[in-house]
């Protein structure tokens, strides 16, 4: 691959690089760069972004895709991947320009930075990833070549659990309760308040909680769930649910932080490399490249553009406050550089716009909500002065897990009869029928009995019901 | 920190890492198995009837998608706009919006896509489709014909063109190596030439195959009455009964008879596009058809499949002499239909002729009611189960 610049060069680039990454306080993984062409970019992103990864015709769907779209122009390929791992892992496109290269390894440490020390990030075990994404690869390989199960079965149950794969709980920073202590605290509930006159008062009726319910608490890991109640299901099956719950797990953090974790890297990228003294025509051309990274993407949202936004305004806040916002709250108490680390810490995107995106940036942005309307996306809102919380609450419902309705089992032997009772968290926000109806069928052939689904469609409660006639719906 | 490790590019890595290949191939299988399942809608849209063979067609798919649960197109999303970004502002249509849609999986998107094959492949989909098993060609209709040459095994004279280089070579080594004991204790291995007996010569021999041919004859009453609807469900009849017949002769021919009250051979583009005025005698045109075979596709070269298509109307005091000839075209034909073409809501019931052909009883004749695009697809394969039955009855 011809290219102007050599590893020794990007060696170099690197440890000044580094220099920078330590004199400014991150504190990062060990990191791995890999150089490919772009062939190799789009496998990996079809796997994402994995080195090894159990096959899917899924993944080869998303490659076709990816390269389509690719060759026609549409989109062109990222500068760089990073992965969750310890030692972390990028890749660099090896077409690109050293400039470019400079940017890109800096960003990369913004993100390994960030993977590192984000609370969302604690229970991904970086170390192992790499190994256990292999590990899970090999095992599906032998499912699929064991003549006793093959292709088609382990696809069924691929399929099936993908559809269901982020149906799972959202505070991971909460310990699950083990079933014992359910129990304890199904009781403690029951049991009376305390009633300091309760000699002249008629004594409180208890009522014993039925603690055989099975689930005691409304349960949102529904593969989980499944693995554990489905007693019919063959140990390999089993082990495909998990598997892909655990694939899910990893890459749930990064769904909740794409807006701060690119926000942040491109903080960083842009903060050391103008700290670098690159050459002028060197810096001339990060800064076109810089721009573009950040630019705001016309009716839609480029998490690098809001989050590099929202990442500075934080810095000004503490560091130069306008006096409308001493007088509103109070005088900084830590420099702005303090904050912008107790922020990429503790928090996650949904938190981090509801916390820091002000008025005053959202109408900066320009940020607006759209509509359809017939066959045209047409713009409801825009952050004015009466919508702009209209705007942003819109936005916070399209953010990270946000965007994945929250379904929950509620009884796992319902009517007696081992039927699955779900219900759907309604928060104004209606499913889409034609995908409701596919995924309760997934559902119904993991469970192996009929499953309902108490939602809300349009105005009405509904229940929808899925078993072996097909897909049916009840008005309640 | 411990050092960055940089692991520079190897092609190498680069030409054995196509991953994907795998799930690709199972992906094309799925779209495939889709393409089948809706083959009856693809087959009633109006651009792949009449096309080239190798012409590429784009066949919309209702892709392999990927559910989960989602929350409806109508909920609202948020974007950044250049700074005037006004209400009521249209900023894009659903059409194009599959970019819009924000962060991957939220929305589902676009998901209707257009997969490209060429017709020859959705061909071979189509009646993989129907399941016919493997029918053995009438004896009879086939003539003989030397194709080219087959390779049959070696011997050691002939011509220098057919020596085959790579056995010669083989069997000078395993010579070289059968003596090699008696010349081992020379100090100098002395030159191993090729012999005579090396020479290795293919071997060809002259292969005869059976040639088959088929004609198809689309029969198509263009009187008044047929207008472009009623042409068009017609002309996607004949494709699909032409491409059929291609999938099974070497050598197909095709004629097309049109007639009101009189037939006439035409050609394809006459046949489709214009239109006569008048009155119908089917009769014409069979009589027209049996005409064409005895000049030119007799019975025991040619495997004969004729289809008729009309919207029913004929001169009453034409039926008799229609019957008669309809059966004289059964006993030559493999297969002949009869398509009464009467789309929904054209208005007009005219008389039926269905009744009217109920009385032929041959076993590879068949008619049938044409009401809609919908129609074609079912009933083809109707027609086509014909052919099964009328085949295990000659043997």
């Amino acid at each position: 691959m011809p290219s102007s610049w050599t590893i020794k060069d990007l060696e170099h680039w690197d440890a000044k690089i580094r220099e920078k990454v330590e004199e400014f306080g991150l504190s990062c993984f060990p990191q791995e760069f890999a150089v490919c062409d772009h062939e190799q970019m789009l496998g990996y992103m079809a796997y994402q972004g994995m080195p090894a990864h159990y096959p899917h015709w899924s993944y080869g769907k998303s490659y076709e895709k990816l390269k389509t779209l690719y060759n026609y122009g549409v989109t062109g390929l990222p500068y760089e991947m990073v992965i969750n791992a310890n030692p972390a892992l990028a890749y660099l496109m090896g077409a690109n320009s050293l400039c470019l290269q400079i940017l890109t390894i800096a960003h990369v440490y913004g993100h390994n930075d960030f993977f590192r020390n984000n609370f969302m990030f604690r229970d991904t075990r970086p170390e192992l990833a790499l190994s256990q994404f292999k590990l899970r690869a090999d095992r599906v390989r032998r499912y699929v070549e064991d003549p006793s199960i093959g292709l088609q079965q382990v696809e069924e149950v691929l399929d099936a659990a993908h559809a269901l794969s982020l149906q799972c709980r959202r505070d991971t920073a909460i310990r699950k309760l083990s079933q014992e202590e359910q129990q304890t605290q199904a009781l403690a509930a029951a049991e009376p308040p305390h009633d300091p006159f309760a000699s002249i008062h008629k004594p409180q009726q208890y009522e014993a909680p039925d603690l055989h319910k099975v689930p005691l608490e409304p349960e949102a890991d529904i593969l989980l769930f499944i693995a554990e109640h489905n007693r019919y299901l063959a140990e390999w099956q089993k082990d495909l649910l998990h598997m892909v719950h655990e694939d899910a797990q990893y890459f749930i953090p990064q769904i909740e932080t794409k807006i701060m974790n690119e926000g942040w890297a491109s903080y960083w990228h842009h903060k050391i490399v103008n700290s670098l003294d690159l050459p002028e025509n060197l810096h001339l051309e990060f800064l076109v490249h810089h721009n573009q990274v950040i630019s705001p993407h016309r009716g839609s949202l480029n998490p690098y553009h809001v989050g590099f936004n929202i990442w500075h305004d934080i810095q000004r806040h503490y560091d130069e406050p306008t006096d409308e916002e001493i007088a509103q709250y109070g005088a900084p108490e830590k420099s702005g550089m303090d904050k912008l680390f107790e922020v990429r810490e503790t928090d996650r995107d949904i938190s981090f716009l509801r916390r820091f995106l002000t008025e005053r940036l959202m109408r900066e942005m320009d940020l607006f909500e759209y509509q359809r309307k017939g066959s045209r996306y047409v713009v409801s809102h825009v952050s004015d002065e009466e919508h702009w919380q209209t705007v942003k609450e819109t936005l916070l419902h399209n953010t990270g897990m946000a965007t994945v309705p929250m379904i929950r089992i509620i009884d796992a032997d319902h009517e007696h009869n081992r039927v699955l009772l779900l219900e759907h968290e309604h928060d104004g926000r209606g499913l889409h029928p034609e995908y409701v109806e596919k995924t309760l069928g997934y559902i119904y052939r993991l469970w192996g009995r009929k499953v309902l689904l108490q939602t809300v469609v349009g105005d009405k409660p509904v229940t929808l019901s899925y078993d072996h006639a097909g897909f049916g719906r009840r008005e309640d | 920190m411990t050092d960055t490790v940089f692991r520079p590019y190897s092609e190498s890595d680069a030409l054995r890492s196509d991953r994907s290949a795998g799930d690709r191939v199972r992906h094309r299988q799925k779209v495939r198995d889709a393409i089948r399942e809706n083959i009856s809608d693809i087959v009633a849209e109006e651009s792949i009837i009449g096309q080239s063979r190798d012409k590429i067609v784009k066949v919309p798919i209702r892709g392999i998608r990927e559910y989960r649960f989602v929350y409806g197109e109508d909920e609202p999303g948020v974007g950044a706009g250049d700074g005037e970004t006004k209400p009521g502002q249209v900023i894009s249509t659903s059409d194009e919006g599959e970019g819009q849609a924000g962060t991957a999986g939220d929305r589902p998107g676009i998901d209707y896509y257009e997969t490209e094959i060429t017709l020859e492949e959705l061909v071979d989909i189509m009646f993989e489709d129907l399941a016919l098993p493997d029918m053995e060609r009438k004896k009879l209709r086939e003539i003989p014909e030397e194709s080219a040459r087959k390779r049959k095994g070696f011997r050691k004279v002939g011509i220098r063109v057919h020596l085959d280089k790579k056995r010669t070579a083989i069997s000078r080594i395993r010579r070289k190596v059968a003596t090699q004991k008696a010349i081992s204790d020379e100090d100098e291995a002395p030159r191993f030439p090729f012999h005579r007996d090396d020479l290795k010569y293919r071997r060809l021999v002259r292969d005869i195959r059976m040639q088959s041919n088929a004609v198809v004859l689309c029969i198509m009453d263009t009187s008044g009455s047929m207008d472009t609807m009623k042409k068009y469900l017609a002309r996607s009849f004949f494709f699909l009964l032409y491409q059929f017949v291609r999938t099974r002769y070497n050598n197909v021919d095709v004629v097309f008879i049109a007639h009101h009250t009189e037939a006439r051979e035409v050609s394809e583009e006459e046949f489709f596009t214009k239109g006569e005025s008048g009155g119908t005698m089917i009769s014409s045109g069979y009589h027209k058809a049996l005409e064409i075979i005895e000049e030119r596709y007799h019975p025991s070269l040619w495997n004969i499949y004729a289809f008729h298509c009309s919207d029913g109307d004929n001169w009453s005091h034409d039926n008799a002499a229609t019957l008669k000839s309809a059966r004289a075209l059964c006993e030559i034909s493999n297969l002949f239909g009869y398509g009464e073409i009467k789309p929904l809501n054209s208005g007009y019931y005219g008389e039926s002729l269905l009744k009217f052909f109920e009385k032929i009883k041959a076993t590879n004749f068949q008619a049938l009611l044409i009401e809609g695009k919908n129609d074609i697809w079912p009933s083809f394969k109707t027609f086509l189960s014909h052919e099964q039955v009328a085949e295990t009855a000659t043997y």
